[in-house]
């Protein structure tokens, strides 16, 4: 499965390799460069294994200057640069080329401040998401935004990519909880964007430099929103006897003005891989199961969950099991945030990140079953219904190339089927290399010349993470 | 009198947009001409969305609606109010303190990123913001998001039009999300305290697991300008709680037993919590008819004290606070004196502040919005031209 084009590398850069190596050993500490080509191995791919380029070296900078003059130097000499945070990403954004210097932020993963008066955390681009929360969690807030790789995940990745998770249904995701980035420009130049402020003076170049996939800079220091965390969470299990009463119970709990933190969606098969992995105590004998977390007190939990459980009722629901304990609730979650680990399990798996209006649901959901089917593959659903983010996991053999090349096939007609259903190609994943060369079907020509133009403007010479994003045939010449 | 274009269509406004580009002419952009800051500079001529107007799509279920950007803002917020839906970000009407008339339009909204108290915790109009329509300087229509909550394909130009005071395209249509009309809502007042108690109390507030939805501090010098007087006597630090009326009752216990050490603590019930929150979001105080200099400074919420202090002493000032503090309403008993009020912003951590109303005159010598470092001022010209190449939309903000 290697259909997904990369740029050719440019052989003026291959051909100074050695010449490079050097420099960039000048430029940075001892230590903070990696050359040989067995060691550079590990940086050839991210979560999105299918595709692997090893990189010219990676530079592992300890300081934002140091950044700064790498990013000068291979702007110099025209030296494509590759951004990578903890190589997670599903969509390939991490994925480097051959004549790439990745610039890997593993070593900048210190917090820098943490201002609970002022809820903000200011942290180095390569602390873990998850990191975040934990150093505020016993004064009592959290850093909302939460990808499945929370353990692993950088905030670096996740401002490039805009990373979402389960709880984005209250907390919006990474642009709405991120206030100011210390961002350095392919030239070396350093700018701030943002602050402790909620509001920024002049364009709004935070708002695009977050969900940019590393291809307008390089964020070194991010200062985040923190959320006093909430009294408590309680996560309950409703079963239906069909995705479509499932799909429009959503609907209507979202319209009636209860916010639940989350709504996740699993169909019959995705909770058969994940009760076999995590014995969270799912329901068997039903088609399609909603796991609805609400917060708060005691008391407004029960009023919350009295009125969307009398929504459910109106919608034929079959099963509802509340979590009796912090560790049932833990159980029901870790089934969930384990889905795709658990799936990997049985199968090989491509997983899709379209969005779809929430009316779309169970339209979209027959029609992801009637293309896998026409490929004769399988697919499990688990996703974030509450905001329409589907999460197809379409099952093949990756030792089947022509398997691998039908579930990518399957995967492309699910996407273009989000498209055309008022949606779009990705929801929190991002384009990378994965959804490329479908940027045309969601964009008309003129739009994407659009956003190549902003590009331009932060890149002239395309040199950040160039084979991302944008389809390779009709970009500007550089 | 300069010309005031008004396409009837989005292809007549590319159309409009490319003769202009012919001739070099500039535009500047205006949706409801309520801010005063799109006067047509001479040999500019206006180009109004005015007759791009009505809802386009409006859907309840999903929460969302789809409006043409010169739709007013009362038809928008009407039809919402019919299905007990709302703005999340509480969109401002500035007329009264800036003594405009006219009549503010959804694309003002999201070109002016005009957002309200609930800002701080529910996020500003860009926020709610999920797609947008325009005409750029090329006279070439583009849509850049969607009508999905996540959506994360290609750039984020949403963001870059959302606040952009027209200096990089036309919006033609907006698709924005909703949300319910909370059930109830109440206000915790707390008596007597004076800034700095305040940001302490606030700040107490926020660390709450009680969901405040509005926190601001009305000094005495203001207090008695809202609500009709309804507030106790002193300072009144104010806090919102919205949602289930029985989630709102156990909420305000607790808020206001922890409040209780800080001061005297009273209750306002939902219609005057409705009046109250009205008017800090669109600055009643200080809609008074003057042309005193009037100041929107966005700030760190523990700095807003700070800056306002230091003034004090060197300059006639009156304030209040929205957003925990962050956003500092001020005004200037008669110079702006914006030069010494940038240096204290700098000096407590950084902001910005935007001059929203002054002498014409005044307005017109004075750096309205915030100077920006020279670096991103670079940046920010690179990507006005990426939209407008000849800098045919002018623009006080960019470049």
């Amino acid at each position: 499965m290697d259909q997904i084009g990369f740029l050719e590398p440019r052989p003026a850069v291959l051909a100074r390799r050695r010449e490079i190596v050097a420099d960039l050993l000048d430029l940075l500490p001892e230590g903070c460069l990696v050359h040989e080509p067995r060691e550079l191995v590990p940086f050839e791919t991210d979560a999105f294994v299918s595709y692997r380029r090893v990189p010219l070296a990676v530079a592992l900078p300890e300081t934002t200057a140091q950044v700064a003059a790498v990013l000068k130097y291979c702007h110099r000499y025209g030296v494509p640069v590759v951004p990578r945070g903890a190589g997670t990403s599903l969509s390939g954004g991490a994925i480097p080329q051959e004549d790439a210097v990745v610039v890997g932020l593993s070593k900048m993963a210190r917090i820098l401040e943490v201002d609970f008066a002022n809820r903000t955390a200011t942290v180095q681009a390569g602390v873990t998401n998850l990191a975040i929360s934990d150093a505020v969690t016993a004064d009592g807030y959290f850093y909302a935004p939460d990808p499945s790789s929370q353990l692993a995940c950088t905030i670096g990745g996740n401002i490039g990519m805009n990373s979402g998770g389960a709880h984005c249904l209250k907390y919006g995701v990474t642009t709405n909880n991120l206030l100011g980035v210390k961002l350095v420009l392919i030239d070396g130049t350093i700018v701030e964007l943002g602050g402790k402020a909620l509001d920024a003076g002049g364009l709004d170049l935070l708002g695009v430099v977050c969900g940019g996939e590393g291809q307008l800079g390089i964020v070194t220091e991010a200062t985040v929103r923190l959320i006093a965390r909430p009294e408590g969470a309680r996560p309950v299990l409703f079963g239906f006897d069909s995705s479509e009463e499932a799909g429009a119970c959503v609907a209507d709990v979202i319209g009636s003005g209860i916010i639940p933190v989350a709504i996740e969606f699993m169909d019959k098969p995705a909770i058969e891989i994940c009760e076999a992995f995590a014995g969270a105590g799912y329901p068997m004998d039903v088609e399609a199961l909603l796991i609805v977390e609400v917060e708060g007190s005691e008391a407004e939990m029960d009023a919350m969950l009295a009125s969307i459980i009398e929504i459910a009722r109106r919608h034929g629901v079959k099963v509802v099991k509340e979590s009796q304990s912090a560790t049932e609730a833990a159980l029901i979650w870790k089934g969930r945030k384990s889905a795709f680990g658990a799936t990997g399990r049985i199968a090989d798996y491509i997983c899709m990140d379209g969005t779809v209006p929430l009316g779309q649901l169970p339209h979209v959901l027959r029609g992801t079953a009637e293309i896998v089917e026409k490929y004769g593959l399988r697919v499990a659903n688990v996703f974030h219904a509450g905001d329409g983010n589907m999460h197809p996991l379409i099952l093949f053999n990756a030792n089947d190339p022509e398997d691998a090349a039908r579930a990518e096939a399957a995967g492309n007609d699910i996407l273009k089927l989000c498209v055309d259903a008022g949606g779009c190609l990705t929801g929190e994943h991002g384009v990378g290399i994965e959804k490329r060369d479908l940027m045309r079907h969601q964009y008309a020509d003129v739009d994407l010349a659009q956003q190549m133009a902003v590009r331009a403007a932060f890149d002239p010479q395309w040199l950040l993470n160039p084979s991302k994003v944008f389809p390779l045939e009709g970009r500007p010449a550089a | 009198m300069t010309p005031i274009h008004e396409p009837l269509s989005e292809e007549a406004a590319a159309r409009l947009v490319q003769v202009a580009a012919l001739s070099r002419t500039p535009l500047a952009i205006r949706g409801g001409g309520t801010r005063g800051l799109a006067a047509a500079p001479d040999g500019a001529e206006t180009l109004s969305t005015r007759g791009l107007a009505g809802i386009v799509a409006y859907n309840p279920a999903e929460m969302t609606m789809t409006a043409r950007a010169g739709t007013p803002l009362e038809v928008v917020e009407a039809a919402l109010a019919e299905k007990r839906q709302m703005l999340a970000f509480e969109p401002c009407d500035l007329r009264g303190a800036l003594g405009s008339s006219g009549i503010p339009t959804i694309g003002g909204v999201f070109a002016t990123n005009a957002s309200g108290p609930r800002r701080f915790v529910a996020g500003a109009a860009r926020d709610s913001l999920l797609g947008v329509r325009f005409v750029n300087g090329r006279g070439e229509v583009v849509k850049a998001g969607g009508r999905v909550m996540k959506n994360v394909t290609g750039l984020d130009l949403v963001k870059l039009l959302a606040g952009s005071h027209g200096a990089l395209a036309l919006m033609t249509e907006v698709t924005f999300r909703l949300l319910p009309v909370p059930e109830t809502a109440t206000t915790i007042v707390v008596s007597g305290l004076n800034d700095a108690e305040a940001a302490a109390a606030m700040a107490t507030a926020m660390a709450m697991s009680v969901e405040v939805s509005g926190a601001a501090h009305l000094p005495e010098s203001v207090r008695g300008r809202f609500a009709g007087g309804a507030l106790p006597d002193g300072t009144a630090t104010v806090l919102r709680l919205e949602g289930l009326a029985a989630s709102v009752a156990v909420r305000s216990q607790k808020l206001a037993a922890s409040m209780a050490r800080f001061g005297a603590v009273t209750h306002l019930d939902a219609e005057t919590t409705a009046r109250l929150w009205r008017e800090i979001r669109d600055v009643a105080p200080y809609a008074d008819g003057t042309p005193r200099p009037l100041w929107r400074v966005s700030i760190a919420p523990t700095a807003g004290h700070q800056l306002v202090a230091a003034l004090r002493l060197e300059a006639g000032v009156d304030a209040f606070y929205d957003w925990q503090g962050g956003l500092v309403w001020l005004r200037m008993e008669a110079d702006p004196e914006a030069a010494l009020l940038r240096r204290y912003v700098k000096a407590v951590g950084g902001g910005h502040a935007t001059l929203l109303r002054a002498r014409p005159e005044v307005l017109a010598a004075t750096a309205v919005f915030e100077p920006q470092a020279e670096a991103v001022a670079a940046l920010s010209a690179r990507v006005k031209a990426s939209f407008d190449p000849a800098g045919l939309f002018v623009s006080r903000m960019v470049g």
